[in-house]
């Protein structure tokens, strides 16, 4: 059948599974989105930014995993989009992003509102196509889709230039992908590597499980669970693995790293083995690579082969899908208990309270977490920017649910609370999603408040809110004597206004005796609700181990009974 | 990088598509990785619509695992291979332009000569040699005309090719 290019983009779309695009218009794309209207199984979301269209993108992948769809036209379109390009590449979530390009009449000649988006997201992309030719929409669209959900996800672009929307082609409906440097899987080879992997494992006497985002990728939770239970293991995950296994549990053994639980970093520190699952050793949790876990052996479990040996130098590579490692290397494993190790990181965690709150009679971010988790049980979706409260969220809120936390966790990205929440509620419409912002943050990317009150989006947003870029602040006051320098935000809005501004529901919080009712008061409401909790300006996250450290230098909240 | 760490010369070469863009990736992620290239190299392969590039790498074995990974990973990369071995035929090519007037072209020809080099073109006043041949071939040659007046050097950049296959990854 004849089609138009973009009447192709559409059905191809369709064919893939998608049924959300995140987007906005504009010239060369303007093409694409007149055929929208013809495809209702295409639910299109305007954003107010792209940068909001790529975070919610990301989100939405996040939570369903399957691959989240962007659009943006040519030039400041595409390039609005990158931020949340590279955040996705970070933290290996599959995305397809369309944008629009000037037609091929006029390419490379700088015309108006053009951009080598191609060349610009070459580094921050899995792949990323330019498409010409009506006739290669629908194989690379198949392509794009392929690329971005198999092996380790991650971001693909296609730009597609005006001439190919409106250029009449036949579709293809059966398209053959031709893609001949790419493996979509690593085939994982049972070897020596998992025998000698499963020895280890048997006679260590103090191992550790390190699971990072790649157990959630893969849907490893309940092999992570088998491995833990069959010996006993202790499991420590990193940032992006917080919520792949269940924080009541008893073998929960925190997360480790610069602002991780103190117990984690030192248990790893004393252990003999680390069974690294799906991670990537990040510097975040290394700290000084020489001084990291000399005492451990390391068995490394990782889909991407680059990704052995770059940080930290292991034992046993296995390459492969972690889900898919496990579900052999358990069958090795002999049952067996640890209860002297466990006991052990038990000291640790009482000697060396990362989670005590200190009284205190002001609002502290940390209690505003804590109660949070109290009252919705551990079991909403938490999204976070990046900051002091991103570290708080991963603190002091207990996951109960697999994949429930969404952060930005490599890119480290401000302004990917707003429109990941949006987009997370777009995934699971009856989920409790709140978002714990920074007032930094929140301020970057706050446009989409619009978009969240167009789709009656229930989401509920704590500011946790400082007057303070709060991280930058403490570090200025740790590492640079207390020098604060363009970190106080003393233009802030009103945030309770800011909210009703957009229809939607708002609370002031300026007192931790409010916390709870303020708390409630937003669960019970139907629609999106925005608490503002004016916090203690300089409460501090901890512990802390400054970069490029090692444990041995950790920084632990003094114990003075109060936040001074 | 830790100064006892010790660096050497390694030779990867890569069968890619032949699309455009593909050298673009491909130095894109030496660029970002921070690896060094010393050489490099393209052409067409015996296959239609894909190219065969030689990389010469400087560094120590720990960079070549993740040089080859990381090259391996790139979409449009079908095969990276080490040839960094003793079963290995490595070749280069090289013009030079010298300036040479009477009193010095008899002892350049001698060199020429000696070398197994040619002479391309020669004037009053300058000749163009060429030579083909391994690095140390290429290196102490290059290093024999050091003292006589060189104008310009162009080099092809390394080509070469296992004696047997040996694949690195796949």
């Amino acid at each position: 059948m004849k089609m138009e290019g973009r009447q192709i983009v559409c059905k191809s779309l369709i064919r893939e599974g998608c049924d959300t695009i995140f987007g906005i218009p504009g010239g060369a794309i303007l093409p694409l989105y007149q055929a929208l209207p013809e495809f209702p199984e295409l639910r299109h979301i305007l954003t107010r930014h792209e940068q909001g269209a790529s975070h919610a993108a990301d989100a939405y992948a996040r939570v369903t995993g399957k691959a989240g769809v962007a659009f943006a036209t040519s030039g400041p379109g595409a390039t609005n989009l990158v931020t949340g390009i590279a955040t996705a590449q970070m933290d290996s979530v599959p995305m397809v992003v369309i944008t629009g390009q000037v037609s091929d009449k006029v390419l490379g000649s700088d015309a108006f509102q053009e951009v080598d988006i191609t060349g610009i997201t070459l580094p921050i992309t899995k792949h990323n196509f330019l498409v010409m030719d009506p006739t290669e929409i629908s194989r690379v669209i198949k392509e794009a889709f392929h690329i971005a959900t198999t092996g380790r996800p991650g971001p693909v672009l296609v730009d597609i230039t005006r001439n190919a929307f409106l250029e009449e082609c036949e579709y293809q409906e059966n398209e053959e992908i031709d893609l001949p440097g790419y493996s979509e899987e690593p085939v994982f080879e049972v070897s020596s590597l998992i025998n000698q992997a499963s020895n280890l494992i048997n006679i260590s006497k103090k191992p550790v499980i390190l699971a990072g985002h790649g157990i959630s990728i893969s849907g490893a939770y309940k092999e992570l669970l088998d491995l833990a239970e069959k010996a006993q293991i202790p499991v420590i995950t990193t940032l992006l693995g917080i919520s792949c296994f269940p924080e009541d549990h008893i073998l929960w053994a925190g997360w480790p790293g610069m602002h991780g639980l103190a117990h984690s970093s030192l248990a790893i520190d004393e252990s003999d083995l680390i069974i690294a699952l799906g991670m990537r050793f990040d510097d975040r949790i290394t700290g000084d690579v020489k001084q990291f876990a000399v005492k451990a052996k390391k068995i490394h479990v990782e889909i991407d082969p680059s990704e052995i040996n770059k940080n930290i130098t292991v034992d046993v590579p296995i390459v492969g899908d972690v889900k898919q490692v496990l579900s052999v290397l358990n069958d090795l494993i002999e049952d067996n208990t640890h209860t002297e190790w466990l006991s052990r990181i038990d000291k640790l965690r009482e000697d060396h309270p990362s989670l005590t709150i200190p009284k205190s009679s002001k609002l502290l971010g940390r209690e505003v977490v804590k109660q949070l988790s109290e009252i919705t049980k551990g079991e909403a979706i938490i999204v976070t920017g990046v900051g002091q409260h991103q570290m708080w969220a991963a603190q002091h809120y207990r996951f109960k649910n697999p994949n429930s936390f969404l952060s930005s966790g490599g890119s480290g990205t401000m302004g990917y609370e707003v429109p990941a929440a949006l987009g997370a509620q777009v995934a699971k419409p009856n989920a409790l999603v709140w978002s714990i912002a920074g007032d930094g943050g929140f301020q970057m990317t706050l446009s989409e408040l619009a978009t969240i009150v167009e789709n009656k989006l229930p989401v509920k947003f704590a500011i946790l809110n400082n007057g303070f870029l709060g991280m930058v602040r403490q570090w200025q006051e740790v590492v640079f004597k207390g020098d604060y320098v363009a970190t106080e935000y003393s233009g802030n809005p009103d945030f309770v206004l800011l909210a009703e501004s957009y229809g939607i529901k708002a609370i002031r919080v300026t007192s931790k005796d409010e916390i709870k009712n303020a708390i409630e008061e937003a669960n019970a409401y139907q629609g999106p609700v925005l608490v503002d909790f004016v916090t203690e300006k300089e409460e501090n996250v901890y512990p802390m181990i400054p970069s490029g450290m090692s444990v041995n230098e950790m920084i632990e909240e003094p114990i003075t009974g109060n936040v001074s | 990088m830790m100064a006892e760490e010790i660096f050497k010369s390694h030779t990867i070469t890569a069968l890619v598509e032949d699309k455009p863009g593909v050298l673009n990736r491909i130095v894109s992620m030496f660029r970002r990785r921070n690896y060094n290239i010393s050489s490099l190299a393209v052409g067409h392969s015996e296959i239609v619509g894909m190219s065969r590039m030689t990389f010469v790498v400087e560094c120590d074995y720990s960079i070549l695992h993740l040089v080859t990974t990381n090259l391996d990973k790139l979409v449009e990369v079908i095969e990276v291979e080490n040839i960094s071995n003793d079963n290995s035929i490595s070749r280069e090519l090289v013009l030079i332009k010298i300036n040479s007037d009477d009193s010095v072209s008899n002892e350049i020809l001698h060199l020429v000569d000696k070398a197994g080099a040619k002479i391309l073109d020669r004037n009053q006043g300058s000749m163009i040699i060429e030579i083909t041949g391994n690095e140390d071939v290429i290196n102490l040659f290059l290093l024999s005309i050091k003292k006589f007046e060189v104008e310009e050097i162009m080099r092809t950049g390394v080509i070469a090719m296992n004696t047997e296959q040996k694949y690195l990854n796949n």
